[in-house]
């Protein structure tokens, strides 16, 4: 093989700026930081942002080279947009990080932030199973320890274990649905697959592979009926850290999968266009994407915690995303990638709002929201424009998003067809999401404040990132072509 | 000199809401009650502009503003106006800043208030003057978050729960219009009215959404949409208790120009783009239109909350537009005469319910704040002998609701009936007997709260001061002006429905 050591370091920039970082954190706090525990805190902050900000120019404009070192990555819009997107949300989540009081260990916590998301710039990246495989574990191993970081509190204990054991599981399905792939083809370069399996047509064998990725797939996108570990994390882990799994991680998995399953496997996509429905992936992805859709918006009716009924909101959004899955190979992956990635910016946003409250006192129930308005009206009013997104209301990022997805889908067959149905269910129960979200909205808004309630004080960087995201939600709202031009 | 005078009407409220929140704290009271009123304005006289510049016999669309805006989705933003366009932008015009007016002076937090109504009044303009859906749906649901707020934080008692209803019963309909033009958008690859309208017309349009039922499921999105709205009975929930709980001048503003937001989808979206489903689907929404207008008349019988009763009754007034509209597209091109007549006449009686209900919410108000926030029926009496200029004015708007000649109201009754008998007979028929029930209710209200000896609140009645008869004269002129001179209105929009009643299906 034709090995450019050169051209291989010069795609990865990104990555190696992200691991050094990871590491300079970790030695600066051990020498220097560790003896001052006021300053503790901002140096592992400063640090790791330097290094994501180095990492996301680098990433930015790293140009679309193409196949990189014989096709282990391949360097296209997407990647380009998706290791920008990833890393961006990622900084806007480091900045969420709480002071020195609720967070023993700044450094570790910084580093391994960053070695999650060196896993999915690689994601976004990767062009070959192996890496793909490699870059998931990379970024999940990273996100178990992120997750239970909460040493004081058991519930972040259960987050890390449920995660943990949730993603061992669907890591082995995957790696059997790989290795299966591998054995029919012989190849582990996704588009060799793809010519590989375009020539032998659907074997029973495949079938079983795709099932097995698409286990892994649904896992890691919080898709019912791999969902179940979402409401549990989501609740337990750290703020920053939920903020990462919810959005970050949920962007670099979808390009993966949608990198495996559009260039890889194709030939097997199967038609949920029109009746009848012919076999392959698309039918399966349908079938979850209309589970989650369901599940996840009739669950969130019921939640009376504001980070379940999130974890439930994102169900309902991954149905959504799945969707533009299926639209993505036939009709372009800007409309996936954009609502994948403002989705992320209002997680990010939703959760930092959350993480900003947890310094004046534990916020679980919605009740807890109460009166932000009076609180913090900085805050009330970024989770305003956050929930209004992820509700779908024009003119911000949130009704784009679903709208271009939407609007892609019924180009496949019109109404006339599964698809079709597929888009009238979600459209109706975005109808329902309305209730719930209107839920936080009321607290935060409208109700008085708790007698003991204290005005909260956000940190600058918390302040910087929510406003960021927010501005960026509403400024790409009213510009999507900013986006949507870059495919 | 080439203004973008459409963009100017709509931002420059949107300018005034930005710069209200910014300052909010930095204002004097004076200047917090003043400079919305002076935004609001701002649409009265850059409407007269438009109107200076409007050539009534061009039948297309004047004043055309158009410029990519997501060139991946082929949306533009499309601005143009045509004589139902202007008509209803001079109708916000007239109606927001006297709203305003007649309720700045009262409210607390002024600049806030200001603020949110701004916004509301320049997405409700959007709605009436966007002619891609894109932009347009963006002002339709936009409209609704000031709407809320105001209903919500201005309120009455039990105004968190109307301000809900309201908000998801809309968003719950235009879920499914969104959806109906995503439809849309995927079989024609295009947002604009126009292009989707002259497609239509080609025919095109129906083979490309793929035949069979799907142009209807996409109709009934749309319709399901806008008969929220509007609202059609039986989708009118929602609207009792939201104008009977919202603010005054919120309640002026809800009747008087967002009511005519569905109606004016109605005209602009269902009519042209979807012809051949309207004709097939006019006669179960002509019994609809029907219930409407004779059930909201005798629900309104039975109100005591004098809100609620011209509530309903605005809906019984609004029925009667969705009954000549769905008449026409029933009987199609029979009986042109009748056809120009029952059109003309929804145009107008759009136009003149917003000046009476708006000036029937006003004294509402009036009678409200003076009786320390009682509004039921039985709460007055005789305060025409305390308070003879509130009376009579008060009496004007009632008669020009119920449709006395000589009155604006009259005018557009009389033009639906006549188009209505010419095309369904029985249905007119019926309708009448929401004519009668509507002189009734107003009559009790007219007799109960004004006549009979002093009682309740109405003994001592304060008569109106200079601020209530600025908010209310200008109304009256104009319900006296347009009663004896319909054609004022009427030389705006003739050639527009002479063009229509020529391209019915």
């Amino acid at each position: 093989m034709n090995a450019d050591y050169a051209g291989l370091f010069q795609a990865l920039r990104p990555e190696a700026y992200l691991v050094i970082g990871a590491l300079v954190v970790l030695i600066v706090d051990m020498i220097w930081a560790r003896h001052r525990p006021a300053n503790r805190h901002h140096v592992a902050l400063a640090l790791g942002l330097i290094s994501l900000l180095m990492a996301g120019y680098a990433a930015a404009t790293s140009g679309a080279s193409g196949a990189i070192y014989d096709g282990m990555f391949q360097l296209d819009p997407l990647s380009v947009a998706t290791r920008t997107g990833v890393i961006l949300l990622a900084a806007l989540a480091l900045a969420l990080l709480p002071d020195a009081a609720r967070l023993r260990h700044p450094a570790e916590f910084t580093a391994i932030l960053l070695f999650a998301t060196t896993g999915f710039t690689l994601m976004a990246a990767a062009n070959n199973l192996l890496v793909a495989f490699l870059a998931l574990e990379l970024a999940s191993l990273s996100l178990y320890v992120l997750a239970g970081f909460d040493k004081a509190s058991p519930e972040s204990a259960e987050a890390g274990l449920k995660y943990f054991l949730f993603g061992g599981m669907a890591a082995a399905f995957l790696l059997f649905g790989f290795s299966l792939l591998y054995g029919l083809t012989g190849t582990l370069r996704l588009d060799l697959i793809g010519q590989q399996l375009a020539q032998q047509g659907p074997t029973p064998l495949l079938i079983v592979a795709l099932v097995m990725v698409l286990v892994g797939f649904g896992f890691k996108a919080a898709a019912a009926p791999f969902h179940l570990w979402a409401p549990d994390v989501y609740q337990g882990a750290p703020a920053p850290a939920a903020a990462l799994i919810a959005s970050a991680s949920k962007l670099a998995g979808l390009v993966l999968f949608t990198r495996l399953l559009w260039p890889g496997l194709g030939s097997a996509v199967g038609t949920i266009a029109h009746l009848p429905v012919t076999v392959g992936w698309a039918p399966v992805v349908a079938l979850i994407s209309g589970a989650s859709l369901l599940l996840g918006n009739i669950g969130a009716l019921a939640q009376s915690n504001v980070r379940r009924l999130l974890a439930y909101s994102a169900i309902s959004h991954a149905g959504a995303l799945l969707l533009g899955v299926i639209a993505a190979g036939r009709t372009g992956v800007g409309p996936l990638f954009y609502y994948a990635a403002t989705y992320g910016l209002t997680t990010v946003g939703a959760f930092g709002v959350i993480g900003a409250l947890e310094s004046a006192g534990r916020v679980q129930q919605l009740t807890d929201l109460a009166g932000l308005h009076k609180r913090s009206p900085l805050l009330a009013g970024c989770l305003a424009v956050f929930v209004l997104s992820l509700a779908g209301i024009p003119p911000l990022a949130g009704f784009f998003g679903k709208f271009a997805v939407f609007a892609s889908v019924l180009q496949l067959g019109g109404l006339a067809g599964p698809a079709g149905w597929l888009v009238i269910c979600a459209i109706a129960l975005s109808a329902v999401a309305l209730y719930y979200y209107l839920l936080i909205l009321k607290q935060a808004l409208v109700a008085a404040p708790a007698d003991n309630a204290a005005p909260v004080r956000v940190s600058l960087s918390a302040t910087i990132a929510l406003l960021i995201a927010a501005g960026l939600i509403v400024a790409l709202g009213l510009w999507p072509s900013a986006v949507l031009e870059l495919f | 000199m080439n203004l973008p005078l459409l963009s100017l009407l709509i931002f420059t409220p949107w300018a005034g809401a930005l710069l209200l929140f910014v300052l909010r704290r930095g204002l004097s009271a004076g200047l917090a009650r003043a400079l919305p009123v002076v935004f609001s304005a701002s649409t009265l006289i850059l409407g007269s502009l438009a109107l200076g510049r409007f050539d009534p016999a061009v039948t297309g669309m004047q004043l055309s503003e158009n410029q990519p805006w997501i060139t991946a989705l082929n949306v533009h933003y499309h601005l143009g106006l045509d004589g139902l366009s202007l008509l209803l932008v001079l109708l916000t015009g007239v109606i927001s800043p006297l709203a305003l007016f007649a309720s700045t002076r009262s409210v607390r937090n002024p600049a806030i208030h200001g603020a949110l109504f701004l916004l509301l009044q320049g997405s409700a303009l959007g709605v009436f003057l966007a002619l891609d859906f894109f932009p347009w749906f963006v002002f339709w649901e936009l409209s609704l978050v000031p709407a809320f707020f105001l209903i919500k934080l201005w309120g009455g008692p039990g105004a968190t729960r109307a301000a809900y209803q309201f908000v998801i019963y809309t968003i719950g309909g235009s879920a499914f219009l969104l959806l109906g033009f995503a439809a849309l958008y995927a079989a024609a690859g295009t947002f604009d009215f126009t292009e989707l309208a002259a497609l239509t017309h080609s025919g095109a349009l129906a083979g490309k959404l793929g035949g069979g039922f799907w142009p209807q499921a996409a109709f009934l999105g749309v319709l399901l949409g806008l008969a929220v709205k509007v609202p059609l009975f039986p989708f009118h929930a929602w609207l009792p208790p939201a104008y009977a709980e919202a603010p005054t001048g919120t309640s002026m503003f809800l009747t008087g120009v967002m009511s005519k937001m569905g109606a004016y989808g109605f005209l602009r979206i269902l009519w042209p783009i979807f012809p051949a489903p309207l004709h097939a689907a006019a006669g179960p929404l002509l019994w609809l239109a029907l219930g409407g207008v004779v059930f909201s008349a005798f629900a309104a019988m039975k109100q005591t909350d004098l809100k609620r009763m011209v509530a309903y009754s605005s809906i019984n007034h609004l029925s009667y537009c969705l009954l000549a509209l769905f008449a026409v597209a029933a009987s199609g091109p029979a009986n042109p005469a009748a056809t120009t007549a029952a059109l003309s006449g929804t145009i107008l009686q759009l136009f003149n319910h917003g000046l009476s209900a708006a000036a029937l919410f006003f004294c509402i108000g009036v009678l409200e704040s003076r009786a320390s926030g009682l509004r039921r029926l039985g709460d007055f009496g005789g305060v025409r002998r305390a308070a003879p200029v509130f009376a009579g004015l008060c009496g004007i708007s009632l008669f020009s609701s119920l449709g006395l000649p000589g009155l604006n109201g009259f005018v557009g009754e009389f033009l639906i009936f006549r188009g209505v008998f010419g095309l369904a007979p029985w249905t007119a028929a019926v309708a009448t007997l929401g004519l009668l029930a509507t002189a009734l209710f107003l009559l009790t209200f007219w007799q109960r709260v004004f006549h009979g000896p002093a009682a309740g609140a109405g003994v001592n009645f304060r008569d109106l001061d200079a601020g209530d008869l600025i908010a209310l004269v200008p109304l009256i002129a104009l319900m006296f002006a347009l009663g004896i001179f319909p054609q004022l209105l009427t030389g705006l929009i003739n050639p527009l429905i002479t063009a229509w009643a020529a391209t019915l299906p």
